[in-house]
C-alpha cells in the first residue's frame, strides 16, 4: 500500500511527464530537441529575478519570468545565428550557458535572501515536494507542486489541442504555413514559451537537467511506435507516465534518487521501442529485409526452373 | 490590345530585387503574368528561379520592389495562390499520412481553432483521386516513392482550390507516369481558367508543356509566348554559351568517346 506522499510523488511525476511529452513531440519533430535543453537552463535567471522581485515563490510570477526567459533564449539564438554568423547550435550554446551562468551567480549571491538552492534546481527534490503544501485560511490545499504542475499540464493540453493544426503544419512544412497565413515565428515563440513553462513547473520536482530527458525521450520512443502525429502525442504521454511510475518503483526498490530513476526507466522504454518497434524497430527491419531476401530467392529459383 | 485591369492580373512583380548576404540573386525583375496560361520558368542553376517563386510567396525578404496578386499587396491576397515547394524541402519521415498532407491544403480556409470538416476531407480525397493516389490515402508518407510524394504535394495544392498555382520543379526526379499525370493536371487547371507557373529544368519539353516561358538568369532575359520567345538567340542569352557546351557534352557521350577513354585507363 502506497502512502499518501508516494501518491503525490507519482502524481507530480506524471503531470510533469505529460506536460513534457506534449511539447516535446513538437521539439523532436522540428529537430529542436537541444533547444529544450537550452531553455531548461536559461529560465533559471528568470525564476531568480521573479523570486527577488516578489520575495516569494508565487507561482504566477515564476511562470511569467520563466516564459519571458524562454522566449528570450529562442530570440537570442535566432539573432546570434542570423547576425552573429554563428551556426544555430553554437548560437544556442552561447545563449543558454550565458543565461544559466547569470542565474547561478544570482542564486549564489542572494542565496541567503531567497529560498532556492542550486542542487534542488539542478537535480530536483521530488521527495520533498509533498511536504511543501499550500495552506490558506487554516486549510490544507495539497502540495504546491501539484498546483504548479497541474496548471501547466492543463495549459499545455489546451495549447496543443487548440493549436494542433498550426503546430503540425509549421513542423511539417513552414513554407505552406506561411503561404496560408499561419505565422511561423508566432507559433515558434509560443512553443518556446510553453516549453519554458513546462521546464519551470518541472524544476523543483525533476530538476533542470533531467527535465530534458522527459522532454525528449518519451516523444522519441513514441516516434518509433507510430506513423501518426495524434497517436505519437498519446503514446508519448503514456510512455512519460509509465516512466514516472516505473521510476518511482525503481527508486523505492534501490532507495535511490527518484528523478534519475524516472529518466533511466524512460531510457529503457526507448531501447525496447528501438528494438521491438513494429516498423522502425531493429527486429522488424531485420525481418522485413529477410522477407525481401526470401522473395528474391524464390523468384530466382522460379526463374531458373522456367529457364531450364 | 486593351489594357487588362489590375484585378484580373494574377501576379504582377514590380522592380523586384532579392539578395542573399549582399549578393543579388534576382535583379530588378518586372513582370506581369497573364491570366489562364501555363507558364514555364527556365534558366541555369542559380539563376534565381526558385527564389522568384519564394519571393512571390513572401518567403524570402525583398531588397526592393513588391508583388501584387490580383492587384492587391496584402498577405491576405496570398491565399488565392497555391504553392508547391520542392519535394526535398520537407521531412518525409514526418508521422503523417498522404491524406493528412493533402488535408493541410485546407487549413488556410479553416477558422483559427477549427478542425477540418467532412467537406474538407471530401475535397482532400477528391484531390488525391485526381492525381491517381486515391489508393494510397492512408499510407505513411515515407512509404511513397518520389513520384508519389510529388503527386501528394500536387494534390495538396489542388485541395487549396485557388486560381493561381506556383510549382517549384514538380518534374524533378519523378517517373514518366508521374510526369504524364502532372502534365494532364496542369492542362486541366488551365482549362478551368487557372494560371499555373512552373519552375522547369528540362528545356526539351518546354514547347510541349507551356504556352508562355520566362527565361531567367538573375534578370528577365525574355518573357512571352513560347512560339516567339523560346528561340536559340534568347536561350543563348540566358545560358551564356554554356548551352553549346551542354549539347557538346551530350554529343560526345552519345559517340561513346568518354567510355572509350575510361576503358583505355
Amino acid at each position: 500500500m502506497m502512502s499518501m506522499d508516494s501518491v503525490w510523488i507519482v502524481l507530480i511525476g506524471s503531470l510533469v511527464a505529460t506536460s513534457c511529452a506534449l511539447v516535446g513531440c513538437f521539439l523532436v519533430l522540428r529537430r529542436l530537441s537541444m533547444l529544450g535543453d537550452a531553455i531548461s537552463h536559461a529560465v533559471l535567471p528568470g525564476i531568480v529575478v521573479a523570486f527577488m522581485l516578489t520575495g516569494s515563490r508565487n507561482i504566477g510570477f515564476m511562470l511569467v519570468g520563466a516564459m519571458a526567459m524562454g522566449m528570450l533564449t529562442a530570440f537570442l539564438t535566432d539573432v546570434l545565428s542570423r547576425f552573429g554568423k554563428l551556426q544555430s547550435d553554437a548560437a544556442m550554446g552561447v545563449t543558454f550557458t550565458w543565461l544559466f551562468a547569470i542565474g547561478v551567480i544570482l542564486v549564489s549571491k542572494f542565496t541567503g535572501m531567497v529560498d532556492l538552492d542550486v542542487d534542488c534546481v539542478l537535480y530536483g527534490e521530488i521527495v520533498l515536494a509533498p511536504l511543501d503544501v499550500i495552506e490558506w485560511g487554516g486549510r490544507n490545499f495539497g502540495p504546491r507542486a501539484i498546483w504548479l504542475t497541474g496548471i501547466v499540464c492543463v495549459a499545455n493540453l489546451l495549447f496543443v489541442t487548440l493549436g494542433y493544426k498550426q503546430l503540425k503544419v509549421c513542423a511539417f512544412d513552414a513554407g505552406l504555413a506561411a503561404s496560408i497565413g499561419i505565422s511561423v515565428s508566432l507559433w515558434h515563440y509560443l512553443l518556446m514559451g510553453f516549453v519554458s513553462l513546462t521546464t519551470v513547473a518541472s524544476f523543483e520536482s525533476v530538476g533542470a537537467i533531467l527535465v530534458v530527458a522527459m522532454l525528449i525521450v518519451p516523444p522519441n520512443t513514441a516516434y518509433l511506435l507510430t506513423d501518426r502525429l495524434s497517436y505519437m502525442l498519446l503514446i508519448a504521454v503514456g510512455v512519460g507516465i509509465l516512466s514516472a511510475l516505473g521510476g518511482f518503483l525503481l527508486a523505492t526498490w534501490l532507495d535511490g534518487a527518484i528523478a534519475a530513476a524516472m529518466a533511466v526507466v524512460s531510457g529503457v522504454l526507448y531501447t525496447l521501442a528501438a528494438l521491438l518497434g513494429p516498423r522502425h524497430g531493429v527486429l522488424a527491419r531485420h525481418r522485413a529485409h529477410r522477407n525481401i531476401e526470401l522473395h528474391v530467392e524464390e523468384a530466382d529459383e522460379l526463374g531458373s526452373e522456367l529457364r531450364s | 490590345m486593351m489594357a487588362t485591369p489590375a484585378e484580373e492580373i494574377p501576379i504582377e512583380v514590380h522592380d523586384l530585387t532579392v539578395a542573399y548576404q549582399h549578393r543579388p540573386v534576382l535583379w530588378d525583375i518586372d513582370l506581369c503574368f497573364p491570366q489562364g496560361q501555363l507558364i514555364g520558368i527556365v534558366g541555369p542553376n542559380g539563376a534565381g528561379k526558385s527564389t522568384l517563386i519564394k519571393a512571390i510567396m513572401g518567403l524570402v525578404p525583398l531588397a526592393s520592389g513588391h508583388v501584387e496578386i490580383f492587384g492587391q499587396r496584402s498577405r491576405q491576397a496570398l491565399r488565392s495562390v497555391a504553392y508547391v515547394p520542392q519535394r526535398e524541402s520537407v521531412d518525409w519521415d514526418f508521422p503523417t499520412t498522404a491524406l493528412d498532407v493533402v488535408l493541410m491544403g485546407r487549413y488556410g480556409q479553416l477558422p483559427l481553432f477549427g478542425r477540418p470538416r467532412a467537406k474538407d476531407k471530401e475535397i482532400a480525397r477528391q484531390s488525391l483521386d485526381k492525381v491517381g493516389m486515391g489508393d494510397y490515402a492512408d499510407r505513411q508518407i515515407s512509404q511513397l516513392s518520389g513520384g508519389q510524394q510529388q503527386r501528394v504535394f500536387l494534390a495538396r495544392a489542388l485541395a487549396q482550390q485557388t486560381r493561381v498555382y506556383l510549382m517549384d520543379e514538380p518534374f524533378a526526379g519523378v517517373d514518366a507516369a508521374t510526369e504524364k499525370a502532372i502534365v494532364t493536371i496542369l492542362r486541366e487547371l488551365q482549362a478551368e481558367g487557372s494560371t499555373v507557373i512552373v519552375v522547369h529544368h528540362d528545356l526539351h519539353s518546354v514547347p510541349d508543356y507551356f504556352d508562355h516561358v520566362l527565361l531567367l538568369n538573375l534578370r528577365t532575359v525574355a518573357f512571352g509566348p513560347v512560339a516567339t520567345t523560346f528561340t536559340e538567340e534568347n536561350l543563348n542569352a540566358t545560358y551564356g554559351g554554356r548551352l553549346h557546351l551542354l549539347s557538346d557534352v551530350t554529343e560526345r557521350l552519345r559517340q561513346g568517346e568518354w567510355s572509350a577513354r575510361k576503358q583505355a585507363k
